[in-house]
């Protein structure tokens, strides 16, 4: 509370506007989520209290209502996390055709937990998932909303040795 | 209504019902119990605890009898095997996670949880894994958290959302993790807070004063009436040992249904202040304070009394009374001093202008039952904040608001209300005739008609704007109007003229002008008498006596104050204390020993406070609620009546042989009861309006927690974050203009006194205006609460 909210910026605002206006008068609330999105988007990936506050401010909601919308969804983050996101799948399908063996190797790759970011703040390991859908190219991953499918351990280290 | 009727019958039984009713509000209706935790009745339905799961015939599995609308013809079983199965599986579900640590809850003995674990829980868990944890925050002084314990009702949410209008406590995380909380370290600041204790069906939301300090079923009940403002909630006080340990709501629909506001239910602490005034003390000749019992006490009052009538006459002693004591307490003190000859009694200590007594209505009401102000479609609030003042009437105007009653204020604070205003003007305290008379002539525009003379004399020249335009129109629009005036008219130094003009736009447009007076009874003591121009029941005074501002203006030779706190209870405090200080005698009947009263007065004499005390009060509505002692006070505190009974005789008066509260009662209460509650008549109006000020204007109304002496006490209420605000408030634009920056101090002049405050830059202030939160020490040398100011950057 002591940190005064910061300001959203101009290309947020309008973000926000656009999608407030895909709901009926009135019910600007229901633009929460793509503004969380947006504000995440442009915050390297992650809330803060702040930013969530300033959210709330515009929308004209109560920062708790904010809150609890950004700590619902799983693709919110609402701690500082790395700047790039992977979730590896985990379930039936992926875990059948080696998932696991992927999670275990990135963690030993980069020498963090799942749920755990590196110390450079260049990837988040984001918690496992549960099927994301693309079960025929088992075992995948999603890396900043890209899919990766028929993983090998190989695949995954070119992938991640790749981001910035 | 009659084809809204229907039967279903539940365990066997045939029971009527209406068409859209919730099964469970049917089986409360009939005594047939349903277990639940999420259903609340003053609160929307969530069903999300999934408890009241009962037997419905056809339906293909249990369904929640909170959500489930009732049918012609349906058959419901609360207690088959299915229902009951049903039930003891959410239980199971519902204990998985929960701590079961009852022998260290505060809630044990009184907890949803634990009587319907008795009912429908296992002594064996199925459940092997760790359970969930949650941390507590810390949400301020008020409520203590114990979130573990949480079973997520969502009571707390909901009641957040739906009745306190501030959202404060929500649902993060999810599933699992999700938690009750503010998510940040963040006090709840909601007037209400306090009801979430009551809601919460198990211990996660305890009162924090209360903490560990006594068991449910250790504690004897009393009921009583709150004394701090004038709606008189009904309470419940809860006893140990003689000991005050909590007090809670005790449901009156009429009333304050069964709601509670944070100061009716914290403000106990202030009985066990360690001030408390405990024996009879007398000022000897040297100036030393000594104990002495009460049949002295009273004697030296009484001959100290008859010295200064026999001097200087009875008409210069004066008594100034605090506007919470009891009818009986009034009663006996006018009648002993009117029967002693003295005839200056008054209770409005917060009142500046006086003038036009002759139209003062019976008692300030609400010109409407409390109940009937949330029905009503447009509301205008007049120099008033409900939310600070009553709380639990703002919640009435809350719900009229909801449902889509258009409100409007004009106030010289943007105040905040916890609903959306249809329009609001914010003005300086000498602008607000104008915008007043301006409303005034945009409705006898718009109605067509003809003002008498005197009236189109003074709103002849006055321009309406297109606000005052569209707040005239709702005004005559609307079918079932209410106009409420608050403390900020009642300080006003202009009144009579607000009032009066309130009163004409009143009649013009078929409201009903109310108002919300200061103190627990202010409406007893008009009644009972303590007003210099009213005996028993409004009838006029046998002889007129002083008004509390002449009292102090008059400088006096006595002085009796009752209940009343000179800095702190008085809009002038400096005028009041220096009458006192050059008063040959000053007896003060108080709860409380300060400095301040030491210094004043010749006599303190400890008289019982809130349930410590008995008898009645009379609401705004002309309710007269009666409550008994609770407590026994402490060493020689006593009720005040007693007192005055004793002074009676010790002052050769007949007719002072009461030997119990009832017997006072019979005197009084027939009188009181019988009166039927009137609006006043507007006052004449002057030949035109008084000249809007052009420097800085003070403005100083009493903190929620500021009200009285026991509230000031009350430690809990007094670490909120809304209570002990030190400094002036002004906008920004007046802040630059006297060029002073937030956090400076401002060094304020009024009158003879000066004053040092840091400023706090607050928009809701009116333009040109300081806005000084009454119960400051450092403002003590100011006087006036209203009126012209000069400030400036102080000099350090
Ligand atoms: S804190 Fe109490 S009232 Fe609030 S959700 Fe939890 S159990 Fe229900
Ligand atoms: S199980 Fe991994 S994508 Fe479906
Ligand atoms: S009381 Fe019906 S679901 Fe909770």
């Amino acid at each position: 509370m002591t940190e005064t909210t910061p300001q959203l910026s101009e290309h947020t605002k309008a973000e926000i506007d656009r999608w407030i206006k895909k709901y009926p008068q009135g019910q600007q609330r229901s633009a929460v989520l793509a503004a969380l999105r947006e504000v995440q988007h442009e915050n390297q990936g992650f809330l803060t209290t702040g930013l969530m506050d300033a959210v709330a401010e515009y929308l004209d909601l109560a920062p708790i209502e904010v809150y609890e919308v950004a700590s619902f969804y799983s693709m919110l983050e609402t701690r500082p996390v790395g700047r790039h996101s992977i979730s590896v799948c985990n379930n039936v399908s992926c875990m059948l055709r080696g998932g696991d063996d992927i999670i275990r190797h990135i963690e030993n790759k980069l020498g963090i937990k799942v749920g755990e970011s590196t110390a450079d703040g260049r990837v988040f390991l984001k918690q496992e998932e549960e099927c994301l859908a693309a079960c025929c190219g088992a075992p995948m991953m999603m890396v900043d909303h890209k899919f990766y499918e028929n993983l090998t351990t190989e695949k995954v280290d070119e992938i991640i040795d790749e981001l910035d | 209504m009659s084809d809204d009727r229907i039967t279903i019958e539940v365990d066997g039984k045939p029971l009527p019902a209406r068409k859209g009713q919730m099964l469970i509000e049917v089986t409360d209706q009939n005594d047939i119990y349903v277990p639940r935790f999420c259903y609340h009745d003053k609160l929307s339905v969530a069903a999300n605890c999934r408890m009241c799961l009962v037997d419905v015939e056809k339906a293909p599995k249990p369904l929640p009898a909170c959500a489930t609308p009732v049918m012609d013809g349906m058959v419901v079983r609360t207690r088959s095997a299915l229902a009951l199965g049903a039930q003891k599986s959410v239980m199971e579900f519902l204990l998985i996670n929960h701590p079961l640590d009852c022998p260290i809850c505060d809630q044990g003995g009184e907890c949803e949880l634990q009587d319907l674990a008795m009912g429908f829980g296992n002594d064996v868990s199925q459940y092997q894994e760790t359970k969930r944890v949650v941390k507590d925050k810390d949400i301020g002084p008020l409520v203590q958290t114990d979130m573990t314990r949480c079973i997520h009702c969502t009571r707390c949410v909901r009641f957040g959302e739906e009745i306190a209008g501030l959202r404060e406590l929500g649902a993060t995380g999810r599933g699992e993790n999700m938690t009750i909380g503010t998510y940040v370290e963040k006090s709840m600041n909601s007037e209400l807070s306090g009801n979430v204790i009551d809601l919460c069906p198990v211990g996660a939301l305890t009162s924090k004063p209360f903490r560990y300090s006594a068991r449910a079923w250790e504690m004897q009940q009393c009921r009583g009436i709150a004394p701090h403002d004038c709606l008189g909630s009904n309470v419940e006080v809860h006893i140990h040992n003689n000991r005050i340990k909590r007090v809670v709501p005790g449901a009156n629909e009429a009333v304050n249904e069964v709601w509670l506001s944070d100061r009716d239910r914290f403000s106990y602490e202030g009985l066990y202040s360690e001030d408390r005034l405990l024996r009879p003390m007398l000022k000897n000749s040297e100036g030393q304070w000594q104990e002495i019992d009460w049949s002295e006490a009273l004697r030296a009052v009484a001959d100290r009394l008859k010295q200064v009538r026999e001097r200087d006459g009875a008409g210069r002693i004066g008594a100034l009374v605090s506007a919470s004591s009891t009818n009986e307490e009034y009663y006996l003190l006018q009648k002993v001093l009117r029967g002693f000859g003295c005839h200056n009694i008054d209770h409005r200590m917060r009142q500046t202008d006086f003038s036009y007594p002759q139209q003062d209505g019976l008692f300030p009401w609400l010109g409407q039952r409390v109940s009937e102000l949330e029905l009503n479609d447009a509301i205008l609030i007049v120099g008033s904040e409900p939310r600070r003042e009553v709380p639990l009437i703002n919640h009435r105007i809350r719900k009229a608001a909801l449902k889509g009653a258009r409100v409007m204020t004009i106030n010289p604070l943007a105040c905040d209300f916890n609903f959306d205003l249809d329009s609001r003007i914010v003005c300086r305290p000498s602008a607000m005739a104008h915008h007043l008379a301006a409303l005034l002539k945009a409705a006898f525009d718009i109605t067509g008609t003809e003002p008498a003379n005197a009236v189109a004399a003074l709103i002849n020249a006055i321009e309406c704007n297109e606000q005052h335009q569209h707040m005239a129109q709702t005004l005559i629009d609307s079918s079932n109007t209410g106009i409420i005036l608050g403390d900020t008219v009642q300080a006003h130094p202009n009144r009579a003229l607000l009032d009066s003009l309130v009163l004409r736009l009143a009649e013009l447009t078929s409201a009903k002008a109310g108002y919300l007076p200061d103190g627990a009874n202010s409406a007893g003591a008009w009644l009972a008498g303590i007003v210099p121009h009213r005996s028993v029941a409004g009838k006029p005074a046998a002889e007129e006596g002083l008004h509390a501002a002449d009292m102090i203006e008059q400088s006096l030779s006595a002085y009796i104050l009752y209940n009343i706190e000179p800095g702190q209870d008085c809009i002038n405090p400096a005028a009041l204390t220096a009458a006192l200080q050059s008063a040959d005698f000053v007896v003060a009947f108080s709860g409380y020993r300060s400095e301040e009263l030491e210094s004043v007065a010749d006599v303190l004499l400890p008289v019982a406070q809130f349930a410590e005390n008995e008898g009645s009060f009379v609401n705004i509505e002309g309710r007269v609620q009666g409550f008994k002692q609770a407590i026994k006070p402490a060493e020689e505190i006593r009720p005040g009546w007693r007192a005055w009974r004793i002074l009676g005789n010790e002052l050769g008066l007949e007719g002072f042989d009461y030997q119990s509260i009832a017997d006072i009662q019979t005197d009084i209460l027939p009188a009181i009861e019988s009166t039927i509650p009137a609006t006043a008549r507007p006052a004449p109006l002057p030949a035109s309006l008084p000249a809007i000020l052009q420097t800085l204007e003070r403005i100083t109304l009493r903190p929620i927690y500021a009200v009285d002496a026991l509230v000031r006490r009350g430690k809990a209420l007094q670490q909120t974050a809304v209570a002990g605000i030190q400094g002036v408030m002004m906008n920004r634009i007046t802040a630059e203009q006297l060029h002073i920056q937030e956090g400076e101090d401002v060094h304020i002049e009024q009158d003879a006194g000066s004053a040092v405050l840091p400023l706090i830059l607050n928009e809701s202030v009116a333009d040109g205006c300081c806005y000084i939160p009454a119960g400051q020490p450092a403002v003590e040398g100011l006087s006036h609460w209203f009126g012209l100011i000069t400030a400036g950057k102080a000099q350090n």
